[in-house]
């Protein structure tokens, strides 16, 4: 399924159509969104080299890690990065968003160079045009395509205000030469409506889901971090993508987290949920939970309440002869002949009982003793 | 086991050498729970006289004599670690009234200042420089009246040290400041940040004579470049301390010895 999304940033949108849009998602419970978009820069970046890919060139723009980071992670998936590189280009906007380190040149640094410095974030009009030129200056003017990746858009969003980001990123979607777009946003950091509007603006949608949900949504962010235990590093990912036709579909897969990267495999159904919930029982030195062999014995064991002989319906005495007793016993009980035969012959006594009246409800509410005077 | 680390040097990696190099690790506490011994402990550590690590320290919190006397029951002296160039401190419990109105600049002046210092103390080979600020709560107090905006561009540009220079960077902060926010969004902000948190709390269960309180230490070791390094990724670690008159005793919950 992450290759379904990595397929559609690969082939990018038709001519005149917007640009496919990705948004990561990630929350404080699963920070793992930098290992998603490491994923799909390895991936992106070895089509783009392999001709495979509709776009020529990729524009790395990084908020929340230096250059050389994702270099060096290219560089260990066997992606070497060299400066003479057509095809990349790094716009810095880590290093110094604001200006901060003298340094004689300001603005953006000119020249072909593979990462330029951006030194004036909330300026988003330049941090577009810085874009496209950037782009520009690997694949030329003409009708060949690139990809750009967003590494953070928090950090933009901290600068600048929401519909200037959300701006932003229309323009390059809209963009001729912008074939795919994809970008990543720690939803906990910002107000619902960032979000919501982040995710409307994008043709797809994947959220990295923790295994334990807060139980009371996002207030206790913070907390939930630590209640996360030995899941930490294991969840959901649910990608949703819009299709061309209109419709939506959702689809999800199961991720873990290691030193090498994220792994997404296929959910394991029922299976894992069991194995999910089982992990969460704390240890303790008796059993909570029956063996095989003790279920199964225990379904045996037949309850008092219910009806033992089988094949006969179920009786509830009321105090009433039923019909079936009517035909077996047709001698009325009321004859002192039978009765006094019965006692002499010794065989057994027996309890004679009368109702008062049929009206009275066996069951009733009423207090049997209420007309008592005492 | 090497007697001298105890749980929490082992769960941020200490037995091996500067495990926290280009890491960002960040100390919550509470005012039931004061974390700065934890601080005070990565401290001793850096200074370490096996080691030729330096140490850059913010101090909004206490003025220095305080740290030379807590650290001297711990058997680290810092004024010889100051006259060595292994430690710079920085005094800041005055920033606020030095700063005047352009406050702005103040934070961007104060990190041209670490950078400067940094690079004069990188000269050493192997040297892992560490800046800890005591604590955050403070610096955005003092900062700035309102915004914590420019608080966090600090903590950014500290945070491309760790990429250009190999730093580490420790902060302190005090949780319970935002706890009555619907969004704490510069608390948050730093717990993305860091690749290690550090939580310091009461004991759930209530007080107790002899537990002080309990850490949890969550290892979030982002993805790194460097391979192979650093095998605890994605660990949540929960042990007890209780702080001794020189010292502090870790052990898992239910193993106190006392």
């Amino acid at each position: 399924m992450a290759d379904s999304i990595f397929r559609k940033l690969r082939d990018g949108g038709e001519e005149g159509e917007l640009a496919p849009a990705l948004t990561i998602e990630e929350t404080v419970v699963s920070p793992f969104a930098l290992d998603v978009s490491c994923y799909l820069l390895a991936n992106l970046s070895s089509s783009i080299l392999a001709g495979k890919s509709k776009s020529e060139g990729l524009v790395l723009v990084t908020f929340s890690r230096s250059p050389s980071f994702y270099l060096q992670f290219l560089k260990q998936k066997g992606i070497v990065v060299s400066s003479s590189s057509k095809w990349i280009r790094v716009l810095d906007c880590y290093t110094d968003p604001l200006g901060w380190i003298d340094q004689p040149s300001t603005g953006v640094t000119e020249g072909p160079s593979l990462v330029k410095l951006n030194k004036c974030v909330s300026d988003l009009k330049r941090l577009f045009s810085s874009v496209i030129d950037a782009g520009r200056e690997m694949v030329g003017d003409g009708k060949t395509r690139f990809s750009v990746a967003i590494d953070s858009v928090n950090e933009l969003l901290r600068h600048s205000s929401m519909p200037l980001v959300s701006g932003l990123l229309t323009d390059l979607r809209s963009h001729a030469q912008v074939s795919s777009l994809f970008w990543s946003l720690n939803t906990d950091l910002h107000q619902e409506k960032v979000t919501n509007a982040l995710e409307y603006i994008s043709t797809m949608k994947a959220n990295l889901e923790p295994f334990c949900p807060s139980p009371d949504g996002k207030r206790n962010a913070l907390e939930n971090l630590f209640l996360a235990h030995q899941d930490f590093g294991k969840g959901r990912f649910h990608v949703r993508f819009k299709l061309r036709k209109g419709r939506v579909r959702v689809m999800s897969e199961e991720y873990h987290v290691d030193q090498t990267g994220i792994n997404l495999s296929p959910i394991s159904s029922a299976e894992s949920v069991i194995a999910a919930t089982k992990s969460l029982i704390p240890k303790v030195h008796f059993n909570l939970q029956l063996s095989e062999k003790e279920r199964v014995e225990k379904e045996k064991v037949v309850l008092p309440f219910e009806h033992q002989d089988h094949g006969k319906s179920t009786e509830i005495y009321d105090g009433r002869r039923t019909l079936a007793d009517g035909k077996t016993e047709a001698t009325p009980l009321s004859s002192g002949e039978l009765q006094a035969d019965v006692v002499s012959s010794g065989k057994g006594g027996e309890i004679i009982y009368f109702r008062d009246s049929d009206d009275e409800h066996p069951d009733s509410d009423e207090d049997p003793d209420d007309d008592l005077d005492i | 086991m090497d007697r001298s680390v105890n749980l929490l040097d082992l769960a941020l990696g200490f037995d091996e050498p500067s495990p926290l190099r280009g890491k960002v690790v960040l100390i919550e506490d509470c005012v039931e729970t004061s974390g700065s011994f934890v601080l005070h402990q990565m401290m001793k550590r850096v200074l370490s006289p096996h080691s030729s690590d330096a140490l850059i320290f913010l101090a909004f919190a206490r003025p220095f004599s305080h740290y030379d006397r807590v650290l001297r029951k711990l058997g680290c002296n810092l004024s010889t670690q100051k006259t060595n160039n292994r430690l710079v401190f920085v005094d800041m419990l005055m920033m606020k009234c030095s700063d005047g109105d352009d406050n702005v600049s103040g934070v961007a002046k104060l990190f041209r200042e670490i950078q400067g210092t940094v690079r004069k103390l990188g000269n050493v080979t192997n040297r892992n420089i560490t800046v800890m600020v005591d604590d955050m709560s403070l610096l955005e107090i003092a900062a700035t009246n309102s915004n914590s905006d420019h608080v966090l561009d600090f903590l950014h540009y500290c945070h491309t040290l760790t990429c250009e220079s190999n730093c580490s960077l420790v902060t302190l902060n005090h949780e319970d400041i935002y706890s009555s926010m619907e969004r704490p969004a510069y608390l948050l902000q730093m717990v993305c940040l860091a690749d290690i948190v550090i939580k310091a709390e009461p004991l759930a269960s209530g007080l107790a004579n002899d537990v002080h309180g309990q850490l949890t230490v969550v290892n979030k070791g982002m993805i790194s470049s460097k391979s192979g390094k650093g095998s605890s990724r994605n660990k949540l670690q929960n042990f007890q301390f209780r702080i001794k008159e020189n010292g502090i005793e870790y052990f898992y919950p239910g193993c106190s010895r006392s």
